[in-house]
């Protein structure tokens, strides 16, 4: 057991010591220079560019060798420094994120959330009834097939603008500031309401594909068949089978982890929705070198930290790794 | 008599028509008596075995009653016969190895099964170690999962778990195939023990091995192509067959003593008819070496001597 997280520790360290190398990496790769950026944005005489220059690459600390630039980013990272925003500059990006991060939970960690439990809930249900299985799964597979933005923009012209309903930008009203008041909360869940139905219905369509197709095979498992023989009523043999099925269900978590964040990025933007995803279109546009990799910086340690917690789960739900592990170990 | 089957029909359906796995069985297990069925793959041995516990589609009843100890089973009818299942009619099934759930304990799996039946478990509970016990299974299996069992270990702990209400009547379908031959024997021997200690009171023993059956059964039935072929006791079947596909069957089968280097053992040759559209009168006529214009109609299945029945004309004739 203890020789198995240890293993996979170090599986997760040398993952996040890869990403977090090629996400210091790629924004130096894209083509422009972010301080020329700036300079031209502050129309300066041409012997203030020169200082501003000297400045502005001393304070971002571009005036040192690459090799440099790269070992400092590690130190700055262990100290919780992510650097200074060039777009929204001087502000420090570790606190433009801070601020965007509720708003990218707040839509992430319901929809994956919910739409596991109700997909499955859903296909184990749709695979015993017939007219479920001919009506509503083809739906789902519609459903599944169709791209994050996709349906974000449809959902957003049918209700927001045909209908009229949601808004379709924004997380509140911009007459409104945030506060824990009754009204804001209602008009954020207003705005909310719809980037989450999208991504919740994407992720809804697999999940349920997924169990209801688990389901029937488990059904006609041996075990299944030899309790049925055995006079078992229904019902705890359904039980076995949604709790099997669940298994290959909690990988699969695992493995679109990162689907459903680069999924909800997509959606962000779509929606003009304040959170990580939209803050990188804007870091990208704007050649923010430092808040793309923090952006990027965040999204690699959640996925990484998630991916961690649902192989605990499966230690813990499948009696079959557990005891695997203890053989070996 | 414990069972007693009569001109029990049981289909397949498919796309093409029904299957004819079963057409037409009429025979009776006798209290304590080990009834051997053989026959080769596809003759309808298991689809006997299993229609007499859980008849489900695509099998179809056609026709036919079965009395188990004087009262009808409602075998066409999935929900009424639940209530047989188990503590009247059990079976050991083809793949015991895999019957068991994969995420439960064994002695979860057992308590929910039994409170699911409205069975207590804690009353059965030393029962249930005595049973271990006699297979010769630690009571650790108890807290153990399946995957930490051999398969043997798991074999013999779905034979208690099957026999645990001492049902009336015992479907063991294919229990050695999938084991080695000294565990066969072992096995073999449990499922007389499970007999002569009265958890059973008979038992069917499905198998396509005719030695096996030599060891334990004390007599057995023969089918062929969905019919039944013969019956009788163990050692008249064994050392004066009277059907000539027993016949054959008999002959293909090794014998201590014999070098096969200087004898071939000789097979069947040809193969059984489609059950699909099957050939009018004796189904096995196509590849019996003694058949003649008779074989056109169908045999009657009837007592040569007492207790010993054979459908083919040759023998009746």
């Amino acid at each position: 057991m203890k020789r198995y997280l240890t293993r996979k520790l170090a599986i997760y360290i040398l993952t996040f010591f890869l990403a977090v190398t090629i996400d210091w990496v790629i924004p130096r790769f894209m083509p422009g220079d972010p301080v020329q950026t700036m300079l031209s944005r502050a129309n300066l005489r041409a012997e203030a560019v020169e200082v501003m220059r000297g400045y502005y690459l001393k304070a971002f600390g571009l005036d040192v060798p690459v090799w440099r630039q790269y070992l400092n980013f590690w130190v700055a990272v262990f100290h919780g420094d992510l650097g200074v925003s060039v777009y929204l500059f001087p502000k420090p990006v570790s606190r433009v994120i801070m601020e965007a991060v509720p708003y990218s939970l707040a839509l992430l960690i319901p929809a994956t959330v919910l739409s596991w439990i109700a997909g499955n809930k859903f296909g184990a249900f749709a695979a015993r009834r017939k007219w479920l299985d001919n009506t509503l799964l083809p739906v789902g597979y519609l459903l599944n097939a169709t791209p994050y933005m996709w349906l974000g923009i449809l959902l957003a012209w049918a209700f927001g603008i045909a209908l009229g309903w949601f808004p379709i930008a924004g997380a509140y009203g911009f007459d409104r500031t945030p506060s824990l008041s009754l009204g804001f909360i209602l008009d954020f869940l207003w705005h909310w309401f719809l980037p989450f139905a999208s991504l919740f219905l994407v992720q809804f369509g697999g999940w349920a594909i997924g169990m209801r197709n688990m389901v029937i095979y488990e059904l006609e498992a041996d075990y299944s068949q030899y309790l049925e023989a055995l006079g078992t009523p229904r019902g705890l043999i359904r039980r076995y089978a949604f709790r099997n099925a669940l298994l290959p269900q909690i990988t699969g978590l695992a493995l679109q982890l990162g689907v459903i964040v680069a999924g909800s990025v997509v959606t962000e933007i779509v929606f003009s929705y304040p959170g990580i995803g939209y803050l990188i279109l804007q870091a990208i546009q704007n050649q923010d070198y430092f808040l793309i990799q923090g952006c990027f910086l965040f999204i690699i340690i959640g996925v990484l930290l998630a991916n961690l917690v649902v192989d605990i789960v499966y230690i813990v739900v499948d009696p079959r790794t557990r005891r695997g592990m203890m053989g070996e170990s | 008599m414990a069972l007693k089957v009569e001109g029990l029909r049981v289909y397949y359906q498919t796309l093409r028509g029904d299957v004819r796995a079963l057409d037409g069985a009429s025979f009776s297990v006798g209290d304590g008596e080990i009834m051997g069925l053989a026959g080769e793959s596809g003759c309808g041995k298991s689809t006997l075995g299993r229609s007499l516990i859980l008849l489900k589609p695509p099998m179809k009843y056609v026709g036919g009653e079965v009395l188990l100890d004087g009262d009808p089973l409602p075998i066409w009818d999935r929900e009424r016969m639940a209530p047989y299942r188990y503590k009247k009619v059990s079976i050991i099934p083809q793949q015991a190895m895999n019957a068991l759930n994969p995420t439960r304990k064994i002695g979860r799996l057992i308590r929910e099964l039994l409170e699911a039946r409205g069975v207590s478990s804690r009353d059965l509970l030393p029962e249930l170690k005595r049973r271990l016990d006699l297979v010769e299974l630690s009571h650790e299996v108890l807290k153990m999962y399946p995957i930490e069992l051999s398969g043997g270990m798991k074999q013999r702990v779905v034979m208690v778990i099957s026999t645990l209400l001492d049902p009336s009547l015992l479907i063991a379908d294919e229990v050695t195939s999938a084991l080695d031959v000294s565990t066969q024997k072992r096995v073999a021997e449990m499922l007389v023990g499970f007999r002569d200690h009265k958890f059973v009171r008979s038992m069917i023993v499905i198998t396509h091995d005719i030695s096996i059956l030599y060891q334990i059964a004390d007599s057995i039935l023969v089918m062929y192509a969905g019919k039944l072929a013969e019956k009788g006791p163990t050692e008249a079947i064994v050392r004066r067959p009277r059907h000539p596909y027993t016949q054959l069957l008999i002959s293909s089968l090794p014998e201590i003593g014999v070098r096969h280097t200087e004898r071939r053992l000789s097979g069947i040759p040809g193969s059984p008819p489609p059950l699909l559209e099957p050939p009018q009168g004796c189904r096995f006529r196509e590849r019996c070496p003694v058949a003649f214009d008779r074989c056109r109609e169908e045999p009657p299945f009837e007592e040569l001597a007492p207790g010993h029945l054979v459908a083919c004309w040759r023998a009746h004739g």
